[in-house]
């Protein structure tokens, strides 16, 4: 059984006045549906208002399906006595690393977790030390959060979703406030948790370049899910992905112009190194 | 400029007072202070002195920098000893002009003054030799028999210790509104104190804004990470009682018993 199983879910944005009559419906999420196996590497695309984060907060039981049923572990979200179960078995990166850091210092903010799920105090130690390394943040476990950089923090939070050992990590958007280093260090480690430590993780992101590593990455658009595949399937359609107002990694872009003027390229190229290697076939084959 | 300001007065080292229990030091401060309001005798305020020099010199902490926090007190300190030097009745030993000054005016003044630069000194040392983070733990383990009483101290003491990690994030933010505003041709330094006042609005209202945006996406990530309040939650550092914190208990009860022993029996 997979470890996130949407049925059919959709969920409305309900805007009220003062007296409580209805202004406006929005449709954030709309009949969607994905199954997610355990250790998977899962990348959710979307532009702004695609209901990618929406559905990022069903996972973590935030918000509730309006239809629809959503399991995690094979749990319901929607009943309230799974609620804290789900939350530990599904953990949350969010966007801004500033407002998710809760201690004064980088180890008391990785306990904070296990701390709220009553794990006895040595233990807490064992699984802050051991989340702190497999970031590569543990030099840095005596240090005030607001000194470190985004990416650093970021790791931080990481392993502070890690200490609370979860099946399945969600990013949501978790290098939109980085520049391009800590957007590196981020991928990096997430991409570690998935290899070493076999955590499923579903990135949710905008930047193409960050999906090419993923088992699966699904498209969505105005609450429904455009596209799904290997990367590889999904570049490969680039017309629709431009349709979307998606930009693709550059090494895509460019061996779709050199097949447009006649190279022999193959479809969905991901990355430069590809990129080059193929060119070099091609050529080599001609001379 | 703004990031300047440092915060709480914590000086750091290593010293016994520094690694004593946050509640110790909060027990004993505040033993302490009423220490001073039992008597007025120079023979108590002989051993108030002498107990907190002894601190002072186990704390390492330089002189310096406890008298720097007595700036700020100079002016109360001065309209106590002045209003009490001038205004008790008694027999008179100077007079000029109107003023006369008592023998008792004397030492009324004399005693408030040394009682109230021991009481400020006394105090900071407890800032000064514990961080914010072990005060906030201190105070909600002393406060915790409350809780019976419906106080929220658990509350209390996780929005004081998330006010101290966003103080100098708020700061920043702080700093950069104002450069922004600033490049807009908004003017801070020009103009009496109501239309410099009028001038912060630009500053406070986008500060308003985002401070309240930082603390939902705060409270969502909390949620996710498990927080359901005080109930149910461990201690990754809880506070233990060492050999050393009961010897300070010990020395605390001698100090007390001294101080009544001695405002009790003393002749002066």
């Amino acid at each position: 059984m997979g470890i996130i199983e949407a049925n059919h879910i959709s969920y409305e944005y309900t805007r009220r006045d003062d007296e409580g009559t209805v202004l406006e419906i929005t449709r954030a999420l709309d009949d969607v549906s994905l199954d997610v196996h355990q250790g998977e590497f899962i990348s959710i695309l979307g532009g702004n208002g695609s209901g990618k984060s929406t559905f990022a907060k069903h996972i973590n039981a935030i918000l509730f399906p309006t239809e629809g049923t959503l399991f995690v572990d094979g749990k319901n979200t929607a009943e309230p006595e799974n609620t804290w179960n789900i939350r530990q078995e599904a953990g949350m990166i969010f966007q801004n690393p500033d407002n998710q850091i809760i201690g004064n210092v980088v180890e008391e903010d990785v306990g904070f977790g296990p701390e709220n799920m009553g794990v006895p105090t040595e233990e807490i130690w064992e699984r802050v030390y051991e989340a702190l390394k497999t970031v590569g943040m543990y030099e840095y476990r005596k240090h005030s959060p607001n000194k470190l950089s985004g990416g650093q923090k970021q790791r931080v939070a990481i392993a502070g979703v890690v200490a609370m050992h979860p099946k399945c990590i969600i990013m949501d958007e978790p290098t939109a406030m980085l520049d391009p280093m800590g957007r590196k260090e981020v991928i990096r480690a997430a991409r570690a948790l998935n290899d070493v430590e076999k955590v499923t993780i579903i990135l949710i992101t905008h930047y193409m370049e960050e999906v090419i590593y993923s088992d699966r990455v699904f498209v969505m658009d105005q609450g429904r899910i455009a596209l799904s595949g290997t990367p590889k399937e999904v570049f490969s359609r680039v017309k629709e992905l431009e349709e979307l107002r998606l930009t693709l990694p550059q090494a895509t872009l460019l061996a779709e112009e050199l097949k447009k003027a006649g190279l022999k390229l193959p479809a969905g190229i991901l990355s430069e190194d590809e990129l080059v290697r193929e060119l070099c076939a091609l050529a080599g084959r001609r001379i | 400029m703004l990031r300047d300001i440092t915060l709480g007065q914590y000086y750091q080292t290593e010293s016994v007072i520094h690694r004593l229990d946050p509640r110790t030091k909060i027990t004993a401060t505040f033993f302490y202070i009423i220490s001073l309001f039992l008597f007025n005798r120079v023979s108590v305020y002989a051993l108030a002195f002498l107990f907190l020099g002894s601190v002072i010199a186990l704390s390492r902490v330089p002189l310096s920098f406890i008298f720097r926090g007595m700036k700020s007190i100079v002016f109360l300190l001065l309209v106590t000893v002045v209003f009490n030097l001038f205004l008790t009745p008694g027999y008179p030993l100077i007079s000029f002009w109107r003023f006369t000054i008592t023998d008792q005016g004397l030492i009324i003044a004399s005693f408030t003054a040394t009682r109230l630069i021991f009481l400020i000194v006394g105090s900071s040392l407890l800032t000064l030799t514990t961080t914010p983070n072990n005060l906030t733990d201190g105070l909600e383990r002393l406060l915790n028999p409350l809780k019976t009483f419906r106080v929220p101290v658990h509350e209390v003491a996780m929005m004081m210790s998330i006010a101290l990690r966003f103080i100098p994030i708020l700061l920043d933010e702080t700093d950069k509104i104002m450069k922004a505003q600033l490049s807009r041709g908004a003017d801070f330094e020009h103009g009496n104190l109501i239309k410099r006042a009028k001038n912060l609005i630009p500053i406070l209202v986008p500060l308003f804004v985002s401070a309240f945006r930082r603390a939902n996406d705060l409270a969502l990530a909390m949620e996710a990470r498990c927080y359901r309040g005080g109930d149910g939650r461990t201690k990754m550092k809880p506070l233990r009682y060492q050999s050393r914190d009961r010897i300070a208990y010990g020395i605390l009860v001698l100090y007390i018993a001294g101080i009544i022993l001695a405002g009790r029996f003393s002749p002066i």
